[in-house]
């Protein structure tokens, strides 16, 4: 992953570093057994095809980015170093309310996926939250990017800068 | 890509499959690993799989814009709902005790909507997003 990430800074084809970048994530997905959204690179690449292709060129290098980004990762390793260990049994987050869900999800709730039963019932409100969040991306997109009839202004196109106009997207 | 004649037919020999894997992460998220979350991916997945394949245009046939926006607001709607029906029979917002004549069964019922609405919602965002992004003029 490390070599990964230093041919993503050093190649100056975008195709490649999406590519790369997909590698990356799938990489992760792999390691960190987290479902990391490889529906970012498809995304990627589709972008990818409306621009160009080729980073474009800056010379010299400025001192002050390294910096900023040498000071954040010290403060975040330094931060770390007194978390406890990855799966420790003893550390706060697994004694506070992981013994109730396994010792009582069962008979409350009675689903054998301890997952589905703390998110979809005992922490219903938060994902709620997170579906609400999830629409309001989608809309978000549609408003950007989508090309529908503007229904308050017949005749106008609901795009900032009309291109052309079209049946809706 | 109306030339390459492989990834045609193996897509679309790998789409029926994907879907129904889609709905079995949605359906036995309470029995095994999945949920609604991870099954509206695997779902917008197939359609987007055809969009790559077929094109855009053809994929707006399938799955229409109508269609795309009625998923996206009533999956929220359905999981909003599914917390007012809470109220209505007499139990707190999001409490699926309430549901059925069981508390087990109320919270099987609950789950099994609330997680249905975040499939919708998650489903039709995706293929929202990539038909919007891939629809783009050149």
């Amino acid at each position: 992953m490390v070599i990964i990430s230093f041919a993503i800074i050093r190649i100056r084809r975008l195709f490649a570093v999406v590519i790369l970048t997909g590698i990356f994530s799938l990489l992760a997905a792999v390691l960190y057994v987290v479902l990391a959204a490889v529906v970012s690179t498809l995304l990627m690449l589709a972008t990818l095809s409306l621009t160009a292709n080729v980073e474009k060129a800056h010379k010299g290098w400025k001192p002050i980015p390294l910096l900023i980004v040498i000071v954040t990762g010290g403060l975040l390793i330094w931060g770390t170093l007194d978390m406890p260990l990855y799966g420790d049994p003893e550390a706060p987050a697994n004694k506070h309310v992981a013994p109730r869900y396994i010792n009582d999800s069962m008979g409350e709730v009675g689903m054998p996926n301890i997952v589905t039963s703390v998110l979809a019932s005992y922490r219903s409100f938060d994902t709620l939250g997170e579906v609400v969040v999830i629409f309001t991306a989608g809309i978000g997109v549609l408003i950007l990017l989508g090309r529908g009839h503007n229904r308050w202004r017949p005749g106008q196109s609901s795009r900032v800068a009309p291109i052309r106009r079209e049946e809706d997207v | 890509m109306s030339r390459h004649s492989i990834l045609r037919v193996v897509a679309k020999f790998m789409i029926p499959y994907i879907l129904l894997f889609g709905l079995y992460v949605q359906f036995h998220g309470d029995f095994g690993p999945g949920g609604g979350f991870q099954a509206g991916v695997i779902f917008a997945a197939a359609f987007i799989l055809y969009a790559l394949v077929y094109g855009v245009e053809t994929a707006r046939k399938v799955f229409p814009s109508w269609a795309t926006r009625l998923l996206l607001a009533g999956g929220v709607l359905l999981y909003a709902g599914t917390g007012v029906a809470g109220i209505l029979l007499g139990g707190n917002y999001l409490d699926y005790n309430v549901l059925a004549s069981t508390p087990l069964a109320g919270q099987h019922y609950g789950i099994i909507l609330v997680e249905f609405g975040v499939g919708m919602t998650v489903c039709a965002t995706m293929v929202t997003v990539f038909f919007v992004f891939a629809g783009q003029d050149h």
